[in-house]
């Protein structure tokens, strides 16, 4: 493991980090949109409680992940900002409306017409945002990516536009919208309200492994070299081999109402889904040109950045364990407790 | 030379609204901190209200800014990315220190918001400690960047790349730490009377009640410290200036003629083409004074550099001018206050009191946009600051005019709906349950 590997390494683990926290809470905003039947507006409330103390801080991972890329990897970075300038716009173009509408639907006083609006907005966001990160994850992938003199060789648009990178946005939706569900079952105080999510996620299981079987076979016709790298013997096998054990263990918690398992499956598997495809994508950063060690800065700058990295996380994680033990662990208690009283 | 001017606008603009949303993110948790431990330490149910006002104003500002702050990462690499390439490694070391600061304050900032049944009084007040510190580390990491735009150490070049890169020496480069000290007082300074203005207005609507006494002052001390201290951090922050931008300071001070003895201007309109500044107020030898604490020291004028690099001096001169003149309006309202207060009655009872708080409300964020003006305007034509060009670093996809129209759009409409916000949930009467009985309304 050299200085460049670990720092890409760090990158891949934040992109992880991003995908199970924040990817859950732009599920929880593509829920938002399909509440409905008799406990539609319990849903929202169930769906606004859990993403509420979190979603702050779930979103910072995207911009670790960005800062880390141009610090460690500044060729690539300007290469995906000039390249993938159109999605990345409508990413940003994204996040601005989720966030802002979040807060304004949550501090809105006026009439319910207008919140529900904001809400809406929100969902159409959050729904549209994942399918533009995954987009992006697919061009980088899929051998299009070419700068000549600043210019894409195969236009502004087509470089991302084609079936690979969009079924790679469409696998994203449904796997945020699946791990989602899954953590929506558990944050669910009423066994009906667990019901509507479970069925919920084990749709958007379903509709998940539809759109991995697409994209594998969009990949064999337009990003060969990354289907070569996920059929590459035996580090990505082993990995694959876990994400589906992980995928069967979900789902069966899912069919018996083992939640806590479900749970803990969903988010494993889709950590194993990020992290097969960054073990496939090794040893390039942006295919078809840029590589880890060829776009990596200078050693002595990354084992800076890693040593800050190393400091930030002691406080990061810790941090972190507190806000989500005040918050998620021990929700239950805690809100029987104030039931109580 | 369009998409050029398109990214410069774009990036202007999110800039001038960043700083906004983020001044008020990093003051808002100070006051708010303060109120909860002048609650915890007098059981002042007032002092516990203002805390959870400016608590629900914190978390409004922090969602809006985390979003702003996001687009302006976005922004470099999409607008910047030449800027990125090279400059990346150098300057990544306070922006990775920033994101782990930003997540602390964000995580912090969960606890407070929502923790005040779910943890015990010391962790709640420690978690607006941190929010606090955390923000203002936020604040000091991403001005030490824009130091290093101004002042660039930490490398050498070798055939026109950057070789030898040290991110710590890169990181405390020379106008980092004067600038960082002057933008984070400028935070406090901005948000603090713009909050005791606010409070004096509903005072002066209301009558004489409680919550918005407190609230005014501990606003006007964090503000008036701040702008205080500011005058001496200025005066730090304008040597740095012009020991190692010559050229920067004579475009803040319109001096066109490299001379001894430089007079200080206050006010006057720079007119480039006749190389003067007229209509100005000349304090002989005060520059020099000023800039090196020797009347006869020398100063570089304009005429050692080619006019095709210079910036936009008239605009750099005016602009500066407003932030000294607004910062000294509010220092001497601060020394006035603090005069008044010891010497007279209660300053909440004088109405000429308020109503000069609400007049000099919005001098403190009027004089922050208008430093930003300057420092950036003043750097031009470069973006590293005699290495690297703002026109070379600029992106080559088209059509950034429309990005920039979308973004100036959204902006405004976040905007006004913020500020909406804002007065339906921070600066509201307290209503009838919670006056009632509390004795929150003297």
């Amino acid at each position: 493991m050299n200085p460049p590997m670990i720092l890409a390494g760090i990158i891949i683990a934040a992109v992880i980090w991003y995908c199970l926290l924040a990817g859950a809470d732009f599920g929880a905003g593509f829920w938002d949109l399909f509440c409905s039947g008799p406990r539609a507006d319990k849903q929202r409330e169930l769906i606004a409680s859990a993403i509420e103390p979190v979603w702050e801080t779930n979103h910072v991972w995207l911009i670790l992940v960005v800062v880390l890329l141009f610090v460690g990897f500044p060729s690539a970075f300007s290469t995906i900002c000039i390249g993938l300038a159109v999605p990345l716009f409508l990413i940003l173009l994204g996040i601005i409306l989720r966030g802002s509408s979040y807060v304004f639907r949550a501090y809105f006083t006026g009439n319910i017409q207008t919140q529900l609006y904001w809400g809406k907005l929100f969902s159409i966001a959050s729904c549209a945002t994942p399918l533009f990160l995954g987009i992006v994850i697919g061009a980088i992938s899929s051998d299009t990516l070419v700068l000549t003199d600043g210019v894409p060789n195969r236009g502004w648009l087509s470089t991302w536009f084609h079936p690979f990178p969009v079924l790679v946005g469409a696998l994203s939706l449904s796997l945020f919208a699946y791990l989602s569900a899954c953590y929506l079952t558990l944050e669910a105080e009423e066994p009906q309200l667990q019901e509507d999510f479970r069925r919920r996620a084990l749709f958007a299981g379903f509709v998940s492994l539809l759109a991995a079987f697409a994209t594998y076979a969009a990949a064999g016709v337009f990003a060969q070299e990354i289907l070569n790298g996920l059929s590459r013997a035996p580090d990505v096998w082993l990995v694959e081999l876990f994400a589906a054990i992980a995928s069967l263990v979900a789902f069966q918690g899912l069919w018996v109402r083992s939640y806590r398992r479900a749970r803990i499956a969903a988010a494993a598997q889709v950590g194993l889904i990020v992290l097969g495809w960054g073990v496939a994508q090794f040893p390039y950063l942006v295919r078809p040109r840029l590589t880890i060690a060829m776009a990596a800065a200078p050693v002595n700058v990354l084992v800076d950045v890693e040593i800050a990295c190393a400091i930030g996380g002691i406080v990061l994680f810790p941090s972190l364990y507190l806000l989500f033990s005040i918050f998620k662990a021990h929700r239950r208690s805690v809100v029987s407790k104030d039931a109580v009283a | 030379m369009v998409t050029l001017l398109a990214a410069r606008s774009q990036m202007g603009m999110s800039l001038a609204f960043h700083i906004i949303f983020a001044v008020i993110g990093v003051s808002l948790p100070l006051m708010m901190t303060i109120a909860e431990w002048r609650w915890r330490r007098t059981s002042d149910p007032a002092y516990l209200l203002l805390a959870k006002r400016w608590a629900k104003g914190t978390t409004i500002l922090f969602g809006i800014g985390a979003i702003s702050g996001t687009v302006l990462s976005f922004e470099l690499g999409l607008l910047w990315p030449r800027f990125m390439q090279y400059a990346g490694p150098v300057i990544g070391m306070p922006f990775s220190l920033e994101g782990f600061a930003f997540f602390t304050e964000a995580i912090f900032l969960g606890i407070y918001l929502y923790g005040w049944n779910r943890v015990p009084g010391w962790l709640h007040l420690f978690a607006g400690v941190i929010v606090s510190l955390s923000g203002l580390l936020s604040a000091i990491f991403v001005t030490l960047v824009n130091g290093w735009m101004n002042t660039p150490t930490g490398f050498r070049i070798v055939n026109g790349q950057f070789a030898d890169i040290h991110p710590l020496a890169a990181m405390l480069n020379p106008a980092g730490i004067p600038e960082a000290i002057h933008m984070v007082l400028a935070a406090y300074t901005a948000a603090g009377f713009a909050t005791a203005g606010i409070h004096s207005w509903l005072l002066l609507r209301r009558g004489r009640n409680r919550f918005d006494e407190l609230a005014i002052g501990i606003a006007l001390a964090v503000g008036g410290c701040a702008v205080l201290a500011q005058s001496i951090s200025g005066d730090a922050l304008a040597r740095m200036v012009a020991h190692y931008q010559p050229m920067k300071l004579a475009s803040l001070e319109g001096q066109f003629r490299t001379e001894t003895g430089a007079p200080l201007r206050i006010g006057g309109l720079p007119l480039p083409e006749q190389r003067v500044t007229k209509y100005a107020i000349e304090i002989p030898d005060g520059l020099s004074l000023l800039a090196f604490h020797n009347p006869h020291a020398r100063i570089l004028g304009l005429d050692q550099e080619s006019e095709t690099d210079w910036p936009n001096v008239r605009m750099v001169h005016i602009c500066f001018q407003i932030m000294v003149g607004c910062g000294s309006l509010l220092s001497l309202f601060a020394l006035l206050s603090a005069w008044f207060a010891w010497r007279k009655r209660p300053l909440s009872r004088q109405p000429t009191f308020l109503k000069t708080a609400v007049l000099v409300s919005p001098l403190g964020f009027i004089a922050l946009e208008a430093g930003w003006m300057v420092t950036e305007l003043g750097r031009q034509p470069w973006v590293i600051y005699h290495l690297m060009r703002t026109k070379d670093a600029v992106t080559t996809t088209p059509n950034i005019a429309v990005t920039f129209l979308g973004m100036t759009l959204i902006y405004c409409v976040l905007g006004v709906i913020v500020v909406w916000l804002l007065s339906k949930h921070v600066i509201a009467q307290p209503d009838r349950q919670q006056v009632e009985g509390s004795g929150v309304l003297a």
